[in-house]
């Protein structure tokens, strides 16, 4: 199982960093949100896979449970990025409302033209 | 080593308090300024000459505070006779020089910030030469580099002071930089940065391979701040700073600096050949390059500068000799050099001062109009020419005596010859500057009319002019400080016996061809003059700015092709350096043998990777179709969640599957104003490129959870497991994990996620106040908006379901603490609750009915998980430890009670609020973009058709 969920972890992981890397805002936006599934998956692997080891405590006796401080450091993982795709969304939007394009890049005659004005 | 050495501190500190002072009453005056300049001098001056009898006897006063152990970094001070004769010259000089500013600066001149810096670089001084640990002596090295450039751009409106305090800070901070590398090296090999550690091991430094390094870097330091060839050229251009803070810095105490750290350094450093062919060499070379300047410069001041560049090189020179009179003779020199030099700087001052002109060509027949300005300079002229009954001479006989006997590369004449051609030199510009500026014919065309100043003018260089004689005359005078200083110099015990006549020595015919040889030269002064100014010489001036504008051209080009503001050339630059880094790792460390076995792979997962796989690929290829890709995002978090819950990570899925709807929603929101698609701008190499990226990093990012899967570490996983339940009364352990182990994380990460909110709301409403609010007025949205925009059956459905999922919400926070669930996924489920009604009935509409105000949420949250937190003090506790309780109310089961539990609420309050905030914040842009205002929950309400018989409202 470890096999499938790495080449899934390294699948997110370069899809991210491919949508990363385009010039607009939004596949950017995509690109990230790929690549923190792929950073919390990758965290919680690193406490091993494990089936039905859930971290709570059994009442009825000795049981083996998996590691939960991953997982605890991946739950505020996944709600902090929600909140930094938030702000990007935004930051995003107000820059394609601002100047009409949502190029990432700053087109360099473009900026010469404004600053000629 | 009995005394205290306490007000070692005060001090050190006095300048920097008494720096305070002026500043703030910079509208007192001069008098007031110049008074409470002086304060704090004496008052440090008084209490270092309380501990004069006992370091005359040879004791060395301490004291020391840790600051930084871990650095090796301690506030520690010590004095011997080497720190005493600085410290006295520092403020000493600084007593004066604070009287004959506040003559010199005129009434227009920012008086106060001139004193305020002047103590700084004062106090800075002091802490050089008081300093018992090496990390101490940089700092305040560096403050002494710092001030001196207040000091010298202080006429801002200078363009030559802007520039030479620029030069000066660049080459003296470039030097200070070398030195830090070398001191630290040092205190490498001795294993401490306590001077006194260092200073006693000499043998292991010198027998170090590491010394030659060592030695470069600290003299690098030493050479640049004391002007020694090649880096003597920005001594001259910091002459644009007010005469007061040359005669100060430029020939008492900053210049020195380097002069006292190479004898600080002696005991540690000196004694190998290394040491003696660059010091003395170096020394040399200034001395000689230095008086040939001089004699040539027409600028009263230039020709003082490069005076005082000539003599740095004589004393640099007796220490690189490395003997021990060597040492005496430039201890004695170092209080020589002051007392004339200092005086000669005033003299300057006051000419410039009263004929508005430095141009000696421009002087002369001044002794008739300035007798008492004519009477001083002479004095001190005629010691720095090393004519007998004046302190120079004294020195200068002991310097040639000492090059008299020394042998360089074999050669016996190389290094007098050379000390006698520097002294002749040195006798031709003193004599000038008598010769030139006060004798000869009385002219008419001086720019202002001279007189003698007042007397707080000439006060200072007349005291200074008394002790040029004094000393010349009984030198016995100085023999205690200067075999101190000697003395602590060395490490050796010295009685130098200071005195005129020293009988008929090779060192008596060296000065009397210097002297008759300097008259004759000054007399072929104007043919040679001419011959001067007619060669070709290097200008350091130039070759420094055409140095600086190439460093400028390069770190600019580097720039341009690093940042040229494409975003995806950093991200791609990060990637590639980030995988090339794992790379190095991978291949350095080698892999240990994988130690877990391999899980077997059931069907669901399979199906599940399948689909995530397919996802993944499809988002890339049809990312242009901006909502079909963000329909295959949804399913790529649909399928990690459900591969959290069959992986033991209930929490996880919970968490995954809320926030997967919410972001779902944003981007939903945002792209209604975004275009719909993306278009094929990249060029095909591009692609190829971000795809090799891509690949390159997904495989090792892969590789790396591969890898790391299969292997065991130890973790401190086990001790969360077992403590859960006695220790945080919860049997959820990642919950326990998170509002109680690690509450203090969870606590600022809730902190972050407000402030997240917060900021989305303050972007919004900056957008909406500028051209943006324009531009979406004037959009047309309205062809993508459904007819029926508001559907009955949503309406409906919503609001039956509002109750059911406010009450999910609460049944996740209550039980989270043992079950699956929690404040996160709580403040989340609440939220889509809350988003639903939003959606189905309209912004309006829901808006009105919300009665609390999201950002309270947030406030509220961090208040009330940090109130819990703070709680446990009350208990004597640290903050953020748990207690709990079981309580028993019937006809209830039995529950339990935790702090934690109020924890989880505010953690519950504040990701409601900000994720409702963020949420709210872009729905507020719709209402800007033209969407009507809906007070009525749906825009096709069949009840009233009923009651008002009307078909279409």
């Amino acid at each position: 199982m470890e096999i499938l969920v790495a080449s899934a972890i390294g699948a997110m992981t370069a899809g991210g960093v491919y949508l990363l890397l385009r010039l607009r805002t939004f596949p950017v936006i995509l690109g990230l949100a790929l690549l923190s599934y792929a950073v919390n998956v990758f965290l919680f692997s690193s406490g091993r896979l494990a089936i039905d080891m859930s971290p709570i405590l059994s009442k009825y006796g000795e049981a083996s449970y998996t590691d939960p401080l991953p997982q605890a450091l991946v739950l505020t993982a996944i709600v902090i990025s929600f909140g930094m795709t938030a702000v990007l969304v935004m930051i995003s939007l107000g820059a394609f409302l601002e100047s009409d394009t949502d190029s990432i890049d700053i087109d360099q005659t473009e900026t010469d033209e404004d600053a000629a004005q | 080593m009995s005394t205290s050495g306490n007000l070692l501190f005060l001090i050190a500190l006095l300048p920097f308090i008494g720096a305070l002072v002026p500043g703030l009453m910079i509208r007192a005056g001069r008098n007031a300024c110049a008074s409470f300049t002086a304060v704090p001098t004496a008052i440090a001056l008084i209490l270092l000459l309380t501990y004069a009898p006992a370091v005359m006897d040879g004791e060395v006063i301490q004291a020391e505070v840790n600051w930084l152990p871990q650095l090796g970094l301690s506030a520690s001070f010590f004095l011997d006779g080497l720190g005493l004769l600085f410290a006295c010259m520092i403020l000493g000089v600084g007593l004066l020089i604070t009287l004959y500013a506040r003559f010199y600066l005129s009434g227009e001149d920012p008086v106060g910030q001139f004193y305020t810096y002047l103590l700084l670089f004062q106090g800075a001084m002091l802490g050089i030469v008081l300093s018992d640990n090496i990390l101490l002596l940089l700092v305040f090295w560096e403050l002494t580099s710092l001030s001196s450039f207040l000091l010298i751009g202080y006429w801002k409106h200078l363009p030559e002071g802007r520039q030479g305090a620029r030069m000066a800070l660049t080459v003296t901070g470039a030097g200070g930089l070398a030195m830090i590398g070398g001191m630290l090296i040092l205190g490498n090999i001795v294993g401490s940065y306590n001077l006194t550690d260092i200073l006693q091991a000499g043998d292991a430094i010198r027998a170090s391979e590491w010394y030659l390094p060592a030695l470069i870097l600290i003299l690098l330091g030493a050479f640049t701040k004391s002007a020694q060839f090649p880096f003597h050229f920005w001594l001259p251009h910091a002459m644009a700073a007010p005469t007061p803070v040359s005669a100060y810095l430029h020939s008492a105490t900053m210049v020195k600096a380097g002069v006292f750290l190479m004898a600080r350094m002696w005991p540690a450093l000196s004694g190998t050949d290394a040491w003696f062919y660059i010091v003395a060499t170096t020394g040399l070379v200034t001395m000689v390059l230095g008086a040939l300047i001089a004699l040539f410069k027409d600028d009263l001041k230039a020709l003082l500068a490069f005076s005082t560049v000539s003599h740095l090189g004589l004393l640099t020179m007796l220490l690189g000799f490395g003997t021990e009179a060597a040492a005496v003779a430039a201890v004695f020199h170092v209080i020589n050099h002051l007392t004339f030099k200092a005086a000669l700087f005033m003299t300057a001052g006051i000419i410039d001062h009263e004929t508005h002109t430095r141009d000696i060509k421009r002087l002369g027949g001044l002794r008739h109009l300035m007798p008492l300005t004519f009477l001083i300079g002479t004095v001190a002229a005629l010691s720095m020419a090393g004519i007998p009954l004046f302190n120079g001479f004294l020195s200068k006989e002991m310097m040639l005596e000492e090059a008299s006997h020394t042998t360089w590369a074999g050669s016996h004449y190389a290094v007098p010859v050379l000390a006698t051609i520097g002294a002749l030199l040195s006798v031709a510009y003193s004599f000038r500057f008598i010769k030139h500026v006060f004798l000869g014919p009385v002219r008419d065309d001086y720019p202002a009319k001279p007189h003698d100043p007042p007397f707080g003018l000439w006060a200072a260089p007349a005291l200074l002019a008394v002790l040029v004689v004094l000393i010349g005359v009984m030198p016995f005078l100085a023999d205690g400080i200067v075999a101190a200083a000697a003395s602590a110099v060395t490490g050796a015990d010295l009685e130098p016996h200071l005195k005129i006549w020293h009988g008929v020595t090779p060192a008596l015919y060296m000065s009397v061809i210097a002297v008759i040889g300097g008259a004759v030269l000054l007399m072929m002064h104007a043919p040679l003059d001419k011959v001067w100014i007619n060669a070709r010489r290097p200008e350091a001036k130039a070759i420094f700015d055409r140095l600086i504008a190439a460093i400028v051209a390069l770190t600019q080009r580097f720039t341009a092709i690093t940042h040229n503001g494409a975003i995806s050339r950093y991200l791609a630059i990060f990637t590639v350096a980030s995988v090339a880094l794992g790379a190095i790792a991978f291949l350095g460390g080698g892999l240990s043998e994988p130690t877990r076995g391999i899980l077997p792979i059931p069907a669901v997962i399979a199906v599940g990777w399948v689909m995530l796989v397919v996802a993944t690929v499809s988002v890339v290829t049809m990312h242009h179709h901006r909502f079909r890709a963000l329909v295959l995002i949804g399913i790529i978090g649909l399928t990690i969640s459900a591969g959290f819950v069959y992986m033991s990570a209930p929490d996880l899925a919970l968490t995954q599957i809320s926030v997967e709807t919410v972001t779902i929603m944003l981007l939903l929101l945002a792209l209604h104003f975004l275009p719909k698609e993306t278009p094929k701008e990249s060029p095909f190499g591009l692609k190829i490129r971000d795809g090799i990226i891509a690949v390159v990093a997904g495989a090792g990012v892969g590789g790396l959870a591969f890898a790391f899967m299969q292997r065991d570490i130890s973790t401190i996983s086990s001790f969360h497991v077992e403590n859960s339940y006695e220790g945080g009364g919860g049997t959820n352990v990642v919950n326990v994990i998170l509002v109680d182990f690690r509450g203090y994380d969870t606590y600022g990460e809730i902190i972050v996620l407000g402030i997240a909110g917060l900021l989305i709301y303050a972007l919004m409403h900056a957008l909406l106040d500028g051209p943006a609010a324009r531009r979406l007025r004037n959009a047309d949205y309205a062809q993508d908006r459904s007819k029926d925009r508001h559907p009955l059956m949503m309406v409906v459905v919503t609001r039956v379901l509002m109750p059911i999922a406010l009450m999910v919400g609460i049944y996740i926070f209550l039980r989270g603490h043992n079950q699956p669930g929690g404040g996160f996924v709580a403040g989340l489920v609440v939220a889509i609750a809350l988003l639903m009604q939003y959606m189905a009935s309209g912004f309006a509409w829901t808006q009105d009915r919300q009665r609390i105000e999201y950002h309270t949420l947030i406030g509220f949250g961090v208040i009330i998980a940090g109130v819990t937190g703070a709680g446990a003090w009350v208990f004597g506790v640290p903050f953020l430890t748990s207690s709990y309780t079981y309580v028993h109310l019937p006809p209830i089961e039995e529950f339990e009670l935790a702090t934690a539990m109020l924890f989880d609420l505010g953690v519950f309050l504040t990701v409601l609020g900000a994720v409702m905030l963020m949420l709210y914040s872009l729905s507020r842009i719709a209402r800007y973009a033209g969407s009507t205002v809906n007070v009525e929950p749906m825009d096709y309400d069949p009840a009233s058709r009923v009651e008002d018989g009307s078909e279409v409202r």
